[in-house]
């Protein structure tokens, strides 16, 4: 009988970010502070 | 235990300044949305950009309390990325962007208006070759031919600087040319850059 040669089929990797673009924005969320003053909203981030 | 909480509840803590809430949604949602975003740009190195700038965008929305909580947290998120794409593509649409390869440089799309040395060498040989051959020519058919060509006079005034009928010039400008494509072939010039 003839022999079915089968290559794997490439597993489909999932994509999601690397891990240091979420320590980015874990560290940037941390050092982003907002304050109020008179109404207006300030930005600030403090490394 | 946080990781059971619902999305809006997650929101909600992170504005009261959970860290660990973001952490949690980031997680949740990272698979989605960097799938969703790899569709639309196909390049790896620009969904992880996309990727960083939405949560960037979302983090300060947060944290400035300007997050509608009527709607839902995906499909805000996916709004910004989306909006995000749209912007990206507007940009490069502005400034298409080349990526030198081994088998194109980015230089070949960069020329200026000058002739290259070899090209100026070439330019020169062929007008030295046909100043020549215009000189082979009959007398009143040179005059003719240099007057339209390198004067860039019209066939009304060559024929009151000549005393001659316009019908004359022409006929003259075209025998020159025949005789010019006559010495060309004869002489087996190459009359091309």
């Amino acid at each position: 009988m003839e022999k079915i040669y089968q290559t794997k089929t490439k597993t489909n990797k999932t994509v999601s970010a690397k891990p240091e673009t979420i320590q980015f924005l874990l560290n940037y969320s941390k050092s982003l502070k907002v304050t109020e003053a008179k109404g207006i909203k300030f930005e600030s981030n403090l490394n | 235990m946080i990781q059971a909480l619902e999305d809006s509840q997650l929101v909600k803590d992170y504005m009261n300044g959970n860290e660990r809430a973001i952490e949690v949604l980031i997680h949740r949602h990272n698979a989605r949305l960097t799938g969703f975003i790899y569709s639309k740009v196909g390049d790896r190195e620009l969904t992880e950009d996309i990727f960083q700038d939405t949560f960037m965008k979302v983090i300060r929305t947060l944290k400035r309390g300007a997050y509608n909580e009527e709607g839902k947290f995906l499909p805000w998120v996916m709004r910004i990325a989306h909006n995000l794409i749209i912007d990206h593509f507007r940009k490069s649409n502005r400034m298409p962007m080349y990526d030198a390869t081994e088998t194109f440089n980015v230089f070949s799309l960069m020329g200026d208006e000058k002739l290259n040395a070899e090209s100026q060498l070439i330019k020169e040989q062929i007008d030295s070759d046909l100043a020549r051959m215009i000189k082979e020519l009959p007398e009143d058919q040179q005059e003719v031919l240099q007057m339209r060509l390198y004067k860039e006079m019209s066939f009304k005034e060559i024929s009151e600087n000549t005393g001659v009928s316009i019908n004359t010039a022409l006929g003259r400008m075209r025998y020159a040319l025949i005789n010019l494509r006559k010495l060309v072939e004869a002489n087996s010039i190459v009359l091309t850059n």
